[in-house]
């Protein structure tokens, strides 16, 4: 146990090191973001629709389309010289590769959403500091949930034809359910409504992050042995 | 090849006792009081969304069962299983709005329901595209087991969250803890659809299954396949 967390973090630890040293990725997706909070902006009317009413939605329509940029990345640059092939000839189980690859796309995908929620405060005149405690609650749930299917897919969907098209076709059903629960439970929280109101989806995103941790990282090794 | 002419046969049988099924339901099954004519459509929509989910059941089964025995007839029948899935959940998709314009007033609505059985249509299609996306047979297989195991834990929680959430879409008559709740011979009829349209899915998916054995004959001769 202590073995495989230890190789996931060299693994996770490889990825970082090698955006950090580019910042390509990261450097994308927050301007992808800031662009997205931008436009978003100029589709609303003002006098019409609460800022706050929008505010759920568009915060995570903007993490869903940074999370599939960062995790068709994850298995993209291991493509590049083979590098795959070195990984799976490295004295590590497969399950650690799987949770050295999550590690790194969870803190990826969570440094994307700390720039995207101040600025959602900041564009859109929301309230955020007071109920910071739960939001973060549920983008951590969310986020791990969509980044542990992710993770999985994105292995399978590099080695097809269409590579990092595949990825959101076969994601997206997945990223449904956890984004619905999400989106309701943040239009709650950003209401002021009281906590008791979302805890039946912080239960449903958790029992969702549990079996698809579990469940994508005993299938992982299938996807990637040849 | 035999296999093939026998789902051609139960798929002819199933197509008959569907016509037979219509007659039942137009001539022989009383109008229901608040909703009318429209109601008649339940006899088709109920059986093809519970098929259309089965179905999916089904491909998930055949993937654990691949992985554990790597034998490509469950890759197959996964194969079968999720095409045949595809149709019957338009089915659903295609006879649930006809029905909902006139009780609903709209053809759609974002109901969790709704929602996430379109999500289940398009988790078949993912499947598809998977599939064609793939030329090297043990990959495919492989690939397509792992997004069909996926697809069972998404289906649970798609029925979770049915009871979840407020909802426009009628709650289940039958499959429920106590009894069904409408009249014996709606059940019957209802009860015969769900037999037609499982009589149906075994012709449709036996003739899928012939025909994936059979390409795969001819991909393993060097034959040219048109690309599907």
């Amino acid at each position: 146990m202590a073995d495989l967390l230890r190789h996931a973090w060299y693994v996770a630890r490889k990825d970082l090191l090698i955006e950090f040293r580019s910042r390509t990725a990261i450097l994308s997706a927050a301007v992808f973001v800031v662009l997205v909070l931008v436009v978003f902006n100029f589709g609303r009317d003002p006098t019409a629709v609460a800022a706050v009413d929008l505010a759920p939605s568009i915060l995570w329509v903007t993490f869903t389309f940074a999370a599939v940029l960062a995790l068709n990345r994850a298995f993209q640059l291991e493509l590049e010289n083979q590098a795959l092939d070195g990984l799976l000839l490295a004295p590590i189980g497969r399950g650690s590769i799987y949770l050295g690859k999550l590690i790194a796309n969870l803190l990826f995908v969570v440094t994307i959403e700390t720039i995207g929620v101040p600025l959602l405060a900041l564009f859109f005149n929301v309230r955020v500091l007071p109920m910071i405690g739960p939001l973060a609650a549920i983008i951590a749930l969310t986020t791990i949930g969509f980044v542990a299917v992710g993770t999985l897919f994105s292995a399978m969907a590099v080695r097809t034809r269409f590579a990092e098209l595949l990825l959101p076709v076969l994601l997206l059903p997945f990223m449904i359910p956890p984004l619905i629960w999400a989106v309701l439970a943040t239009s709650r929280v950003l209401a002021d409504r009281p906590l008791s109101e979302i805890a039946g989806w912080l239960k449903m995103l958790a029992a969702y992050d549990i079996v698809f941790v579990l469940l994508a990282f005993l299938l992982f090794p299938v996807t990637v042995t040849e | 090849m035999k296999l093939l002419r026998v789902g051609r046969w139960i798929t002819a049988v199933g197509l008959l006792a569907l016509a037979g099924v219509y007659v039942r339901a137009f001539a022989f099954t009383p109008i229901e009081r608040f909703q009318g004519e429209a109601q008649k459509i339940y006899y088709v929509h109920v059986p093809s969304a519970v098929t259309a989910m089965i179905a999916m059941g089904l491909v998930g089964l055949a993937g654990i069962l691949y992985l554990l025995l790597k034998d490509p007839r469950f890759d197959r029948f996964g194969e079968a299983s999720a095409e045949v899935g595809t149709i019957f959940s338009l089915v659903m998709l295609t006879t649930g709005p006809m029905w909902a314009k006139p009780i609903w007033g709209t053809w759609w609505t974002w109901d969790a329901r709704l929602t996430l059985t379109l999500f289940l249509f398009l988790l078949f299609i993912g499947y598809l595209v998977l599939r064609g996306a793939v030329t090297d047979p043990g990959l495919r297989a492989r690939y397509s087991a792992v997004l069909g195991i996926c697809g069972i834990p998404l289906l649970a929680f798609i029925h979770l969250s049915v009871y979840l959430f407020r909802t426009l879409h009628p709650q289940p008559i039958v499959l429920k803890p106590s009894a069904p709740s409408l009249p014996g011979s709606m059940l019957i009829t209802l009860l015969l659809g769900f037999g037609v349209f499982f009589v149906l899915y075994v012709g449709f998916v036996i003739q899928r299954y012939a025909l994936g054995y059979l390409r795969e004959q001819l991909e393993a001769s060097g034959g040219e396949v048109g690309h599907a």
